[in-house]
């Protein structure tokens, strides 16, 4: 195990970002990075086989176009960790802000608690590449907006007011949303359809259920016990009707 | 159904003592206006379309194509187009999409501008013999230099300089995805763009494997779909350009439908085959100037600001103050798209009545750039019906630093702007993914054709320089002194900065 730590205060998010880079051209496995005070774009296009362990509070874009790292962040990211990310994870021990998991084609975000506007927004999957995204607390509205593939899974273990926001999956034509519990009509979006799991649903999304409990080291039993609202496209081209050729 | 039907759009004929029957029509035409009956050439003239590949390969010149034989009344408010877009949508009740640019007969603005000539008191440049400058380099340029002299004279230079894109001509290929045209289409550019040195665009289609080759002559883009876009994709590109807007359709999103996702068309978009590629209006990550400069830089950060990163906008009322927003922004070129520029579809309403003419965008762009002491920090590039070297020579003189032809360019393979790429059959294997179409175009032919048109633009650009007197294309940038307006308005010479003809 080759171990890296970096001190990120007072540091500018590029010098951050090559310190990271060197350690892990120079072979780290796990690097350690202290005192994030809100810097931008951390691990952004970072390929390899590393695990970043980040203490603070993250700024925009964490983890952005980056391929195979795992990120624990100890603290809150800002708007778009997991943007346009393509492999590895992001594991978030707090909340998020606006467009978590922005396009994101692949690997795993967990956020903790809560996260704000168009999470999971235009995520899409191809071939074996599918995105998840967990939230352990709830979303603001407009939750996988323009959603093209992948799945979102929220557990609510918060108090939350899911029923109050609108336009979960608004324009969706691919992947799936799952909410736990039940979910108005009038919160989702144009284009969607909503069924409660089925039993091979929630069968399905119980290794994510498992990975999360372990994650954040809570009891995944009542998860794996609760009901679940699925939200799906009601057609894969929401557009297909709307025009004709001159 | 009360409508009934409509005059048809071409007539199509054939010359029974020209044909041989030799069917290479039949063969040719993928509208499926000829067949083949008793020996005998049958044509079902509603196919048409007028791209002419049936006369293209006739060996007899035993085809006629006639526009409109049978119109409506002509009647200056209620065209033809008029008329029979109200026929469409009374049927359909739907946005009527179509291809190709702008329609409508919208005075264009390079044809009321006149380039200038030294007659005796300035001697011309004669480029046969004489070194002239096309060479063009695209990306900040620092305000000032700090340098060092050592005792000995040496000078060091003690600036950072950030990366530029090195142009032999400033004429580039703008950016038209694969999905959109055929993977033989743009091989033929990206072979002639490395053969010149110059680039071309990718498109929002992601890099198709067999263009790595041609990869550092390619600037890929980042478009709201984010289709394609992964590390290696933006680390392959010797640019990366954000699409915001596109002159065709400006303020609004681009969907290729499912029919053209077929399996190579998934791999580089990587996304399902047969499912709609939906690229939403705005980037989901960009609400606001400041955050386009996130995005930028971020792009940026992704790369390790090795890569220059351009801004794309479509030119609309207020592009000089967003130009101005995007030269603070860590971009280093903003790209203006005008109103007259190609797409494979859009939204009719969009294509014929939203933006504005690149000519008078750009010479706000410079005009503002320049007041706010910012020009250095981004090269403009035009792009947008661009036809010919006499607008690529008037828009550098309204403050260009390069072009983007797409159109030009396509014309050069053998399109016929017929302006039906959206059907997906194109005869001429461009617009188009059906392997047997796509055959036609053979990217050896196709990039000699493009390289030649290229350099043909690049001599004349060089022999107008020549005549004006000018021995480098710096010298001609923003050089407003040697166009004249000939019968413009005057709050429009004043937008362009120009004089008219005999001032």
């Amino acid at each position: 195990m080759n171990k890296v730590e970096i001190d990120a205060r007072e540091l500018h998010y590029t010098p951050l970002n090559q310190q990271i880079r060197k350690a892990v051209s120079e072979g780290a496995n796990e690097i350690t990075v202290r005192n994030i005070m809100g810097q931008r774009f951390i691990a952004d296009g970072l390929k390899g086989n590393v695990s970043l362990i980040l203490h603070g509070v993250a700024g925009g874009d964490l983890g952005m176009f980056m391929s195979g790292p795992d990120i624990t962040l100890y603290g809150n990211a800002d708007h778009a960790p997991g943007n346009t990310m393509d492999a590895g994870s992001i594991v978030i021990h707090g909340s998020a802000g606006d467009a978590v998991a922005h396009s994101m084609r692949g690997g795993k975000v967990f956020v903790r608690d809560s996260i704000g506007y168009r999470g999971g927004i235009h995520m899409k999957q191809y071939l074996d590449k599918r995105p998840v995204l967990v939230l352990g607390g709830s979303a603001s509205s407009f939750l996988g907006e323009y959603m093209a593939g992948g799945l979102i899974l929220v557990l609510r273990r918060l108090p939350d007011s899911m029923n109050t926001e609108r336009g979960i999956g608004s324009g969706i034509h691919g992947g799936e949303i799952i909410i736990r519990g039940k979910i108005n009509d009038d919160c989702l979006g144009v284009g969607t359809k909503k069924n409660p799991c089925t039993k091979e649903e929630i069968t399905r999304i119980s290794p994510f259920i498992l990975e999360f409990a372990e994650k954040f080291g809570i009891d995944p039993a009542p998860f794996l016990k609760s009901e679940y609202t699925r939200v799906s496209p009601a057609s894969a081209r929401p557009f297909a009707n709307k025009y004709t050729w001159e | 159904m009360s409508i009934g039907t409509v005059p048809m759009k071409f007539r199509v004929s054939i010359d029974s003592e020209q044909c041989m029957a030799c069917a290479r029509c039949v063969e040719n035409c993928s509208y499926g206006v000829f067949r083949m009956e008793n020996g005998v050439i049958r044509v079902n003239p509603r196919h048409c379309v007028a791209c002419h590949r049936c006369l293209a390969m006739c060996p007899r010149d035993a085809i006629s194509i006639e526009e409109r034989p049978v119109d409506y009344r002509t009647h200056p408010l209620w065209t033809t187009e008029v008329k029979e877009a109200i026929f469409n949508q009374a049927r359909t009740g739907k946005i009527i999409v179509a291809g190709m640019g702008n329609a409508l007969p919208y005075p264009v603005i390079f044809d009321r501008l006149v380039l200038d000539a030294c007659q005796v008191t300035n001697p011309s440049i004669d480029p046969l013999r004489e070194p002239m400058e096309l060479r063009t380099y695209l990306g900040k340029k620092p305000s000032q230099l700090d340098i060092r002299t050592s005792k000995d004279g040496d000078v060091e230079l003690l600036s950072t300089l950030v990366p530029n894109l090195k142009l032999d001509t400033p004429i580039m290929i703008g950016h038209m995805s694969y999905g959109a045209i055929s993977l033989n289409a743009q091989t033929s550019l990206a072979k002639a763009v490395n053969e010149i040195g110059t680039f071309m665009g990718t498109g929002e289609g992601g890099l198709h494997e067999s263009l790595y080759p041609y990869q550092s002559h390619m600037i890929v883009q980042v478009a709201s779909g984010r289709f394609g876009v992964d590390i290696n994709y933006l680390e392959r590109g010797a640019a990366i350009e954000i699409k915001i807007g596109q002159g065709a359709k400006p303020g609004i999103g681009g969907h290729l439908p499912g029919e053209k996702v077929n399996q190579e068309v998934s791999v580089t978009r990587m996304i399902p085959e047969g499912s709609d590629a939906i690229s939403p209006a705005p980037h989901h990550d960009i609400y606001s100037i400041e955050d386009l400069k996130q995005l930028v830089r971020s792009l940026k950060e992704a790369t390790e600001w090795k890569k220059p990163v351009f801004v794309k906008i479509a030119a609309v009322h207020n592009s000089a103050a967003i130009a101005a927003g995007i030269a603070r922004s860590s971009a280093d070129a903003i790209v203006i798209d005008g109103f007259r520029g190609g797409t494979g579809a859009a939204p009719r309403v969009f294509r014929d009545h939203v933006g504005i003419p690149v000519e008078a965008a750009i010479a706000s762009v410079d005009a503002k750039l320049r007041q706010q002491g910012i020009r250095n920090e981004v090269s403009v590039i035009a792009s947008g019906g661009i036809r010919e070297s006499a607008d690529v020579a008037k828009i550098i003189a309204l403050g260009a630093d390069a072009v983007y032809i797409g159109t030009a360019a396509l014309i050069a393979l053998g399109c016929r702007v017929c302006g039906t790429c959206n059907r997906g059959v194109c005869a001429w294997g461009i617009a188009t993914q059906r392997p047997d179409l796509v055959s036609r175009l053979d990217p050896e032919v196709g990039s000699k054709q493009v390289v030649n048109l290229i350099h043909g633009w690049t001599d004349e650009l060089a022999e107008l320089m020549g005549a004006a007197g000018i021995n480098s294309i710096e010298s001609l940038r923003g050089n407003r002194d040697r166009l004249r307006s000939y019968m413009l308005d005057e709050a429009l010479m004043t937008v362009l900065d120009v004089k008219s003809v005999g001032a």
